[in-house]
């Protein structure tokens, strides 16, 4: 399992039909390169002002010399792309969420062994190989964060937003989470233990919120409904109905 | 059996407990990808996984925290991540400087062997199912090592010199840092443990006297306290 990605995205086949569509690419961005400032082919020096300043061209470029070669296929670039942004996201997390809020026995194994209650759901796989719940309660909050690049459980939370990835919020977390708190709209008391978890190796957290009050009623997809990315960050917390509505 | 070395490299990414990087700004309803090309590069690190690229974090890592510290904090998060794969491709000899200009193929260049791992790691990524001795326990007092190696080490600055607690040991993995050329170093298979600081033991007088800080760190990055 070590290095496995298992999203089903690793197919190995280079068909003819592949390089077709290549081909028709390469010839897109060559002829994108060429009305930016240089001909598609050249042999004389030059320095990287050719490069076209566009990152959305250079981009397509490198994804059009690779398909050249033969070492990549545009359709399994699409299926990525597609996978994350349709399929996985918090909407993952917040399942597993309401079923801890509605089952004690799946809490209970879910807190003792993140991994293997989450991969009940199916919701394991790249950056989420190895998890952990924290539980947040009236005692204690946590928060997660990674201040070394941008770790964050892909399989239930999707990818995380810029805030999460920017430099302010990675430098901060570690160092004043209460202020960064209030500016989510958390303003804890002191008698609450603050724990950021530092995602600086494999291991990959879920916070488990709190269920907000007033939903004795809610049925357990009901309850996923309230749940929020941010809240399972650790950011926010979770608004009962009523407050959600506003 | 350490991959830590002396040296000088400490980057801008590693930053937890920094001043001065400015409000944090929350994006309502923030689509996945912001444009169409962050799509591309985000699938491209995936689809070069069996070519021995993208898939080794260590070197992936590394090769964003080569960004120079005033354009890592300018560029966007898949602007880092673009620019770290175009250096991952030149440096593995897989794209030339002259084709990534032209958007064309040089026939003359050589071409890739798929790979899934660097042979000095034949281990990879992930949970490993070895039965290796644990050096501490939950309970011990520990200190993080001070280590700024060449290349890609997992051991953030501001823990560097505390003590902490061993609270988890959450199994053998395998060391990802690399050297200074971004190569993983090795497997060194080893415990990796969740540490808990005290703020106030990271932070002083900013810190608070409740609060806590937990770090997963690699047996190598600590000593008994």
């Amino acid at each position: 399992m070590a290095g496995s990605e298992p999203e089903g995205v690793g197919r190995r086949k280079f068909l003819k039909e592949a390089a077709a569509g290549a081909a028709g690419m390469a010839g897109a961005a060559g002829a994108a390169g060429a009305a930016e400032s240089a001909p598609a082919r050249h042999d004389h020096d030059h320095d990287h002002q050719v490069v076209p300043d566009d990152i959305a061209l250079r981009v397509r470029a490198l994804e059009s010399i690779l398909v050249e070669k033969e070492m990549i296929d545009p359709a399994d670039l699409d299926a990525v792309v597609d996978a994350y942004e349709n399929r996985i996201g918090p909407r993952n997390g917040a399942q597993i969420v309401a079923r801890a809020w509605t089952d004690p026995e799946y809490r209970a194994r879910l807190l003792a062994d993140g991994t293997a209650a989450i991969g009940e759901f199916g919701f394991l796989g790249a950056q989420g190989e190895h998890m952990v719940v924290v539980e947040n309660t009236a005692e204690i909050h946590n928060l997660v964060v990674c201040t070394l690049c941008s770790c964050y459980p892909w399989p239930t939370l999707g990818l995380p937003p810029v805030w999460y990835k920017s430099a302010p919020y990675r430098a901060r977390a570690v160092i004043e989470p209460r202020a960064v708190l209030r500016e989510f709209g958390v303003d804890l008391p002191d008698d609450v233990e603050v724990r950021v978890w530092d995602s600086t190796a494999e291991i990959r957290y879920l916070v488990l919120p709190e269920r907000p009050a007033g939903t004795e009623g809610l049925t357990e997809e009901q309850l996923a409904e309230l749940v929020t990315r941010d809240s399972m960050i650790g950011v926010a917390r979770v608004a009962a109905p009523r407050e959600s509505a506003q | 059996m350490t991959g830590i070395r002396n040296s000088t490299h400490d980057a801008i990414h590693d930053m937890g407990g920094m001043d001065g990087m400015g409000p944090i700004e929350p994006e309502p309803n923030e689509p996945v990808f912001h444009e169409t090309w962050e799509g591309r590069v985000f699938a491209l690190r995936r689809v070069l996984v069996p070519w021995g690229l993208g898939g080794n974090w260590g070197s992936f890592r590394f090769a964003q925290e080569r960004v120079p510290a005033a354009d890592y904090l300018r560029f966007s998060y898949y602007e880092r991540w673009f620019t770290a794969l175009v250096d991952l491709l030149r440096a593995n000899g897989v794209v030339t400087d002259a084709e990534l200009a032209s958007g064309g193929v040089d026939p003359e260049a050589p071409r890739p062997e798929r790979r899934e791992r660097p042979p000095q790691a034949p281990l990879g990524f992930g949970l490993l199912d070895l039965d290796l001795p644990a050096r501490f326990g939950v309970g011990d007092a520990v200190r993080a090592r001070h280590a700024s190696p060449p290349g890609h080490v997992r051991l953030p600055r501001y823990t560097q010199g505390k003590c902490g607690t061993v609270v988890r040991d959450n199994g053998v993995y395998a060391l990802q840092d690399t050297d200074e050329r971004g190569q993983q170093l090795g497997d060194f298979p080893q415990h990796v443990y969740t540490v808990r600081f005290a703020s106030r033991e990271l932070w002083g007088d900013r810190g608070s006297e409740r609060d806590a800080i937990y770090v997963e760190m690699w047996e190598d990055y600590l000593e008994p306290a």
